[in-house]
């Protein structure tokens, strides 16, 4: 116990009572996480097709979209979520609504650019052929576009992940409660910065879980060139 | 009859005029060999009847289908199931294969006829097998096309084309892309589909080639043909300067 308080400057039931603490935040990192994923990954997909599109208009709203929100910090963004509807409707938002809704805008402009770049790096003969041997447009976008993007979006996509995780702790600046803000508060009441380091030992533990996957997913597309 | 009945065919990208007043037959069994500078417009010409480029003007017919034709000077194209049937009817092998990465070889053969023609998936590979066998492919079947060389590419690409079915086959410069080695294998196999009397447009930089298996040889240049008769009298007695200067370019190396 003695061993415990002299390297973490922590005594010893507050460190212990630290770690399930932080077991809630990370779990609260995770809903964030995968709410973000499950709804910025499709819209992102949406975006690249709007991006690619053929009607200038659409692009061009698509693009302006992604320029705001790639060229503005996210954790401006977080707080326009949180407080813009109050200042304008006069209704206050879900905290973790707001949170939610803010990483998917954001992510969303990510992934679209991430899948804008995976659709156009597939060469033109991909198509040709595909038009040569009487598919329609959705099949070969389908059937024989679609595929070959995946495999190629999947390094860049995981990086986004793994960041991802880390951005959730911006939701610290709405008073959302996740991982970091347990890390604050442990680390104010026992004067410590051990709380801050199990903390980044959480963070670094669920990104090596994205990147392990990640990692996983391209090998087992490994297959082709 | 003729397959391929193409008249007039203009066409521009810009300001560049490609094709100058083309017109070409190709009858039921003949093998035509394209022959021309880079440059000529022998590829987009193959381009405007495999409907990748739009010609803008002209009338093309491509197995007793009317593909285009011209009205008040504007490029009137046939209905989408129309333009589909044409599709069908004629195959194309590309310069640089383009086969589908993602999918094994005999997926590459089997996959348009089952998505696009409703074949049965066992019908479909009994018949991708046996063009994969006369390619000399039998043992690739589950290789993927990255795990193949440049000719056993082409080959496999030119079983896609013909797992369709189709009555005509155009070649867009398919030996462009291989090795000197491997170029054989590929014209060996064209040979063997004109021997089976396939009806065939072949755009080719191999002068012995076109010498050897085309029926009827066209030289093309500056967008124009500028001269077409069988091999022996563009190769043995060309007529115009420009033909002999161009073939004489090639005697040289």
């Amino acid at each position: 116990m003695e061993f415990i308080e002299n390297i973490t400057g922590m005594d010893a039931t507050a460190f212990t009572a630290m770690i399930p603490n932080m077991l809630v935040g990370c779990w609260q990192v995770i809903q964030i996480f995968l709410l973000t994923v499950l709804f910025a990954v499709p819209l992102g997909f949406l975006v690249a097709l709007g991006r690619t599109s053929r009607f200038k208009i659409l692009s061009g709203i698509i693009r302006i979209y992604q320029l705001i929100v790639r060229g503005t910090p996210l954790m401006l963004q977080l707080m326009f979520c949180m407080y813009a509807p109050s200042f304008l409707f006069g209704l206050t938002p879900h905290r973790f609504a707001a949170c939610i809704i803010a990483f998917v805008i954001n992510y969303a402009a990510y992934f679209g650019e991430i899948f804008r770049s995976g659709i156009q790096s597939i060469p033109q003969g991909q198509y040709e052929a595909g038009k040569v041997l009487g598919y329609t447009k959705t099949q070969v976008f389908f059937h024989i576009i679609l595929p070959q993007v995946v495999k190629r979006v999947i390094p860049p996509t995981g990086s986004e992940f793994m960041v991802l995780v880390k951005d959730t702790a911006l939701a610290q600046i709405i008073a959302q409660p996740q991982l970091f803000d347990i890390a604050i508060k442990t680390a104010a009441k026992n004067v410590s910065i051990t709380p801050y380091i199990a903390a980044g030992v959480f963070y670094l533990i669920m990104s090596a879980v994205v990147e392990f996957a990640f990692k996983k997913l391209e090998s087992k597309l490994d297959y082709y060139r | 009859m003729n397959l391929i009945e193409a008249n007039h065919i203009e066409k521009s990208f810009g300001e560049l005029q490609v094709l100058r007043d083309i017109s070409m037959h190709v009858a039921e069994g003949e093998v035509v060999a394209i022959i021309g500078p880079s440059g000529s417009g022998k590829s987009t010409f193959l381009r405007c009847l495999t409907q990748l480029e739009t010609a803008d003007r002209g009338e093309i017919t491509i197995c007793g289908k009317q593909m285009m034709h011209t009205e008040d000077n504007h490029a009137v194209f046939a209905d989408p199931k129309t333009l589909h049937e044409i599709t069908l009817c004629a195959g194309l092998v590309f310069q640089n294969f383009n086969l589908f990465p993602h999918r094994s070889v005999l997926q590459n053969v089997t996959d348009a006829p089952i998505r696009v023609l409703g074949v049965s998936k066992s019908e479909a590979q009994q018949t991708a097998r046996t063009l994969l066998e006369k390619m000399n492919l039998s043992d690739r079947a589950d290789y993927y096309p990255c795990q193949l060389s440049g000719g056993q590419q082409q080959r496999v690409a030119i079983a896609r084309a013909l797992a369709l079915n189709p009555r005509v086959l155009f070649f867009d410069e398919p030996t462009s892309a291989l090795d000197p080695e491997l170029t054989g294998e590929i014209l060996r196999v064209i040979r063997q589909l004109a021997d089976e009397h396939m009806t065939m447009v072949v755009v080719t930089h191999e002068m012995a080639f076109a010498r050897d298996v085309a029926d009827r040889v066209i030289f093309m240049d500056g967008g124009v043909i500028v001269e077409q008769g069988r091999p022996e009298e563009i190769f043995g007695d060309a007529q115009n300067e420009r033909t002999r200067a161009f073939l004489s370019s090639f005697a040289q190396n």
